[in-house]
């Protein structure tokens, strides 16, 4: 396999990958963080599954393990002082955690990629872009530098820089933000991954180009039928692009459901809490609905469910046990002891009830 | 080609963003190093110490083109003369023509500076490369090992290492001054890639399936060696200042060699009566010195991202 890539083969570096189960599966998945203030617990048993074609997006504030769980996947988490205490991510199968370092490294940017939040300060400075998307092709398929380099251009033009044959010799900081996206875009894509991770890619852009980029990834989800895990903390991105949503807090998957049933009926407080804290055209003027309080600090768990502390539902229940992620109806799962009241919408607060 | 070549390449996706860049600028080469000539080309003190190297060098290498004598023709009923319009620098005592022989010394100690140099950049960059990328305990030892190198003043080691040798020449002194000097390079190297290592692009590059050695090849070093080699070329004066030292102290080049160390070990005896002899190898010595200073410190600035006005 040197010229022609096939993308159809599903796997390009080696190993067999057989078919069985959903392209990936994360089981259970523990990662903590060594510091001098104690154990961090960045991720409590995560789950949740990807197919094919389908877009994931996993939903959180600051801290609730997001770029973790990115990084546990693509294994770049930097250890230590990260480490990964327990669990499963199985790729087609294959259990990614217990590979050797080198053939894992083989399934980065052929199988699972990977797109990051900053494009201007993922790109090497002191190398043209061509030359890096070039790279790819150089380095996975040990192809030449000519042909490599006429891939990019495709590569280029197909994310849309315009005028590619003139701009491939130009360097990052010559780029606007977008076009910078989308280079870093046609880099993670350049071979053809099952499964494409993208960390809040339109967080460093403004609104207009955010669309356009996001437009761009789910047209190449589509066309290459892979497997999006898109991570953000932003509720309006993810409406239009997600199939799947699933809602991070505290390094637990709080909720997860189909992305109309989760904007439809909640049922989580943290979900519902997200959900009026956004601000609306038709509520102008008065003030927005914050959740109160401050996300646990990871070093001191609170016992029982972890939004236990700021949730107004909360009972004694909720402070003393922890709830799993169990289903409502269907895929639609939350992890709270009120899921069925929740989605109801029925339950009441505290207050409420005595009153 | 490939279903993504094939596929709508002539329609981007998403309608492509107007990109300000591109239209009606000229072709101009933004890479680090195009940048670092656009903003050296400015400095006055890089184009002086430009010219001074570049005459330099060329004496060093062809010493014929600006003395016409032969620096070992010497006759000695001309010895110890005051310099005149036929010997512009006057004459040793052996009577050589002094001015050739300041000419022909410009090679050694050049090339004493540029061994040493160029070696200390390769060895001192690999192992600071080393110790920064891999951490740990080669970090640790890599660096326990400098710290003991850096214990001793760098002239003391290479005066006693030197002084117990018989016969030495170039090779020799280059090498006990590489022995003596790599660990500041290293350092420095070290310090640079740590500086690097942690940038989103070494992660981004990991992420997509970099092996280790692509990662130091295309992203490390090109991003990690700018203050190295400034500091290289400060470097080189220094160690040309090192060899003068040595050679003037009788440790370091012997005679019949030509340097400009000897002359000043020579001139030492005569200094009230032939002040000449002390004056100008020396001038060279603080010439060639101040050359490479000059444009080792116009390198670090040009190199020095934080520095640069774009």
């Amino acid at each position: 396999m040197t010229t022609a890539p096939q993308p159809t083969t599903p796997a390009q570096g080696d190993g067999d990958f057989t078919s069985t189960g959903p392209l990936l599966e994360v089981k259970d998945l523990h990662v903590e963080f060594h510091t001098k203030q104690g154990v961090a617990q960045a991720i409590n048993g995560l789950n949740f599954t990807l197919e094919a074609g389908e877009t994931l997006a996993i939903l959180g504030e600051s801290g609730s393990g997001k770029s973790v769980t990115a990084q546990t996947i693509m294994g770049i988490l930097d250890m230590p002082p990260g480490h990964i205490a327990g669990g499963e991510i199985r790729y087609r199968g294959q259990d990614l955690l217990a590979m050797k370092p080198e053939q894992r490294r083989r399934l980065r940017g052929v199988n699972i990629s990977m797109i990051f939040q900053d494009a201007l300060s993922s790109l090497n400075p002191v190398l043209p872009v061509g030359w890096q998307i070039a790279e790819m092709f150089r380095v996975h398929q040990k192809m030449r530098r000519r042909p490599a380099r006429q891939r990019a251009i495709e590569l280029m033009k197909r994310v849309g820089i315009p005028a590619a044959e003139q701009r491939v010799g130009d360097y990052a900081h010559q780029f606007s933000g977008g076009m910078r996206q989308r280079i870093m875009i046609a880099m993670a894509i350049a071979l053809d991954p099952d499964v494409l991770i993208a960390d809040e890619p339109t967080t460093a852009l403004d609104v207009t180009v955010q669309a356009q980029v996001m437009r761009l990834l789910k047209e190449l989800q589509t066309e290459n039928n892979m497997g999006l895990i898109l991570i953000t903390h932003d509720l309006g991105v993810v409406a239009d692009v997600a199939d799947k949503i699933a809602v991070m807090y505290a390094g637990r998957v709080m909720e997860a459901a189909d992305v109309y049933e989760i904007y439809a009926r909640p049922g989580h407080p943290y979900t519902k809490g997200l959900l009026e804290s956004l601000p609306r055209i038709d509520a102008a003027g008065e003030r927005l609905n914050a959740i109160p309080g401050l996300p646990p600090s990871l070093t001191d768990m609170p016992s029982g469910c972890p939004f236990s502390p700021r949730c107004p539902y909360a009972t004694d229940l909720c402070r003393n046990e922890m709830p799993e992620l169990l289903p409502i109806v269907g895929e639609h799962t939350s992890a709270c002891h009120y899921r069925e009241e929740m989605h109801r919408g029925h339950l009441q607060t505290p207050e409420e009830a005595q009153a | 080609m490939t279903e993504l070549a094939r596929s709508r390449s002539a329609a981007p996706a998403g309608g492509p963003a107007p990109s300000p860049t591109t239209q009606g600028r000229p072709q101009e080469d933004a890479s680090l190093w195009m940048d670092t000539w656009r903003s050296l080309r400015k400095n006055p003190w890089f184009l002086v110490s430009a010219v001074l190297l570049l005459v330099l060098i060329t004496v060093a290498l062809f010493p014929q083109l600006f003395a016409t004598h032969d620096p070992r023709e010497c006759f000695l009923g001309r010895s110890r003369q005051e310099p005149s319009a036929e010997h512009w620098f006057g004459t040793d005592i052996q009577g050589c023509d002094y001015y050739t022989r300041v000419i022909y010394g410009a090679a050694n100690s050049m090339a004493v500076g540029v061994i040493v140099t160029g070696s200390i950049l390769v060895l001192g960059s690999l192992l600071g490369l080393m110790a920064a990328y891999f951490g740990g305990w080669v970090d640790a030892v890599l660096m326990r090992l400098t710290d003991l190198i850096f214990a001793i003043p760098y002239m003391l080691g290479a005066l006693v290492f030197l002084a117990v040798q018989e016969n030495r020449n170039v090779w020799d002194v280059a090498f006990i001054l590489i022995v003596f000097t790599w660990p500041t390079m290293a350092r420095l190297m070290r310090g640079s890639v740590l500086a690097v290592i942690n940038n989103d692009y070494v992660t981004a590059a990991r992420a997509l399936g970099a092996g280790p050695l692509t990662i130091m090849r295309r992203h490390i070093i090109p991003n990690s060696l700018g203050p190295v080699v400034g500091y290289a070329a400060v470097y080189t004066g220094v160690i040309i200042g090192a060899e003068a030292t040595l050679t003037f102290l009788g440790v370091g080049l012997q005679l019949p060699a030509i340097s400009w160390g000897l002359q000043l070990n020579d001139a030492q005896s005569y200094l009230q009566q032939m002040p000449h002899l002390l004056t100008f190898p020396l001038i060279f010595v603080a010439l060639t010195v101040f050359a490479f200073t000059t444009m080792g410190e116009a390198l670090r600035d040009a190199l020095d991202p934080k520095s640069k006005k774009r």
